[in-house]
């Protein structure tokens, strides 16, 4: 029997479509002109980027003079807290950002903080969600931004962005959200959100990596942080990586048109596969809320046993995931996403998440439900804790 | 995470796991950097000299890959040697064993070296023998360290 291979981790990243390839391959060797130049090679390049940038603005209801082309959403994520940080510095210096953000989002505020920046951590219930009601009260008369991802990378819960967008408005205060986990996967307008900043990844989507953009309403102030040539409005001075970009504008236009379908498809599957674990497997307990989450994410805590090694038991088998455990983050610490919503310590190192995506079949969650209960039976049985 | 196939060896098919039936010592220890929690159990006979040797072991563990085969391939160290040489079995000998480990799991191999100096402590003190020094001192500290970890672990 052939290994299986089965990538149940699209949450972390996404092969690139072969639509996408495809595009892509002649602005590597062919059209490969720089967009600053002149001569026809760059007025290719330049012409393709802003066609480009159209068709990224389309997914979310944006124009295009209103994105920016970044090289990571950690990068957008920066020029969003920074770049308004310093813009806005002379009105005020509070931010609220809320406890389950990506680490580019607490980082860069925990570094703003050294520069004599004020930050407020909204926290979430046991589900993850904002209370839009809680910002309301953080709210100061020096806040100066408000950041809240749109969904979540581990446990996918989807946050009430319009109703947030709509107290920041009222408030007269910016916001911004990372909607990296969501972007091109549920549909999002920045007009009818009341979102003034959002960073989006391309390779989330079926897109290449190495791209990503920020959001940027008209008319909102953002300082550089890379300055040079001027390109991107002035805002990210960088040689444009025209191949790359055009993949990210196929991934968007391939999500937009399948987008519906692909929803009602994978949430099928995701809750086929939930409710298969929960059938076989005794001791398991679902992170998140169980509706209101993307259609591609599920977190499963499996008392007893250690994260790390069920990923490695389930990698020998050929399916690949993703844990919160603290044995297998870098820095031994356990996931902060899965201890906000008030997950045991005990349970957090014993989670898994599975996400799928657009290769994911039935044939895969059959399988899955076929080797996961054994491989967790396997590690109970070595298990010192109560089985 | 990149480990040695030895290492990936014993956590696929480790060895000696398992629950021990009336056992002469069993050792309970847990390691604060991220929580994992070892048991192990032996059992002590006597060798040809009529030295006292490990005749029996056997461990059951909860933690990371690394955890998993450091207590896999300790039990195999372990067997048959004298309680002395069993108390001195430390973690660069384990390393070494698994034909290394990534340096961020090294901690997880101290584990198995403390299981087994608890399991041959509770043995002895059972048996109202004289414990050495350095082992009453690390029973001391091994004590405080699971007694943090199971407190943070009952928290629901
Ligand atoms: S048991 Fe946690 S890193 Fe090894």
């Amino acid at each position: 029997m052939k290994k299986a291979k089965i990538y149940l981790d699209y949450a972390a990243t996404t092969p690139v479509d072969k639509r996408v390839v495809k595009v892509m391959q002649p602005f590597f060797d062919k059209k490969f002109g720089n967009t600053m130049s002149l001569h026809s090679f760059g007025q290719e390049a330049k012409m393709v980027v802003e066609d480009s940038r159209e068709k990224v603005a389309n997914l979310i209801g944006a124009k295009a003079s209103e994105i920016i082309f970044t090289s990571s959403a950690t990068e957008s994520n920066n020029l969003a807290l920074k770049g308004i940080a310093f813009a806005k510095k002379n009105k005020g210096r509070h931010i609220i950002i809320s406890s389950i953000e990506h680490d580019c989002i607490v980082e860069s505020a925990s570094w703003l903080e050294g520069q004599g920046f004020e930050i407020s951590k909204l926290s979430v219930d046991r589900y993850g969600f904002v209370d839009p009601k809680e910002i309301k009260k953080l709210i100061r008369k020096d806040t100066i931004l408000v950041s809240v991802m749109h969904a979540n990378n581990e446990i996918g819960t989807i946050e009430p962005i319009k109703e947030i967008g709509a107290v920041c408005k009222k408030a007269g205060v910016l916001f911004h959200t990372d909607a990296a986990q969501s972007f091109g996967k549920i549909p999002i307008d920045v007009n009818k959100m009341n979102i003034d900043l959002l960073t989006a990844s391309s390779h989330k989507m079926y897109g290449p990596k190495g791209v990503a953009c920020l959001f940027i309403r008209e008319g909102v102030k953002v300082e550089p942080l890379l300055h040079g040539g001027g390109h991107e409005f002035g805002l990210r001075s960088s040689t444009v990586n025209t191949a790359a970009i055009v993949g990210f504008a196929k991934a968007c236009e391939l999500c937009k048109k399948e987008m519906k379908v692909e929803i009602k498809r994978i949430s099928t599957l995701r809750d086929e596969l939930i409710s298969g674990i929960f059938k076989e497997i005794k001791n398991v307990s679902l992170n998140g809320h169980s509706k209101k989450r993307l259609a591609n994410n599920i977190n499963i805590a499996f008392s007893f046993i250690e994260g790390e090694s069920l990923i490695m038991q389930l990698d020998i088998l050929g399916v690949a995931v993703s844990t919160g455990s603290a044995c297998s983050s870098r820095k031994l610490k356990t996931s902060s996403v899965l201890s906000s919503i008030g997950i045991s310590p005990l349970k957090i190192n014993g989670s898994l998440r599975l996400s799928l995506g657009r290769e994911t079949k039935k044939s895969d969650i059959d399988y899955v439900l076929k080797v996961l209960p054994k491989a967790v039976k396997k590690l109970r049985a070595i298990s010192p804790f109560k089985k | 995470m990149l480990y040695t196939k030895k290492v990936i060896d014993h956590f696929k098919n480790p060895h000696n796991f398992g629950k021990m039936k009336n056992p002469d010592g069993v050792g309970r220890v847990g390691n604060i950097v991220c929580g994992d929690v070892m048991q192990l159990y032996i059992k002590v006979g006597k060798n040809k000299k009529k030295k006292e040797v490990i005749k029996k072991i056997k461990f059951e563990t909860f933690g990371c890959v690394a955890a998993l085969a450091t207590s896999s391939i300790i039990t195999d160290l372990a067997k048959g040697k004298t309680l002395e040489r069993a108390l001195n079995i430390e973690k660069a000998e384990i390393v070494k064993a698994l034909g290394g480990l990534p340096p961020i799991k090294i901690h997880c191999s101290i584990l198995a070296s403390e299981a087994l100096a608890e399991a041959i402590y509770d043995y002895l003190s059972k048996n109202n023998r004289e414990i050495p020094k350095t082992l009453q001192v690390k029973h001391k500290r091994n004590h405080q360290g699971l007694e943090k970890i199971e407190k943070k672990w009952q928290k629901k």
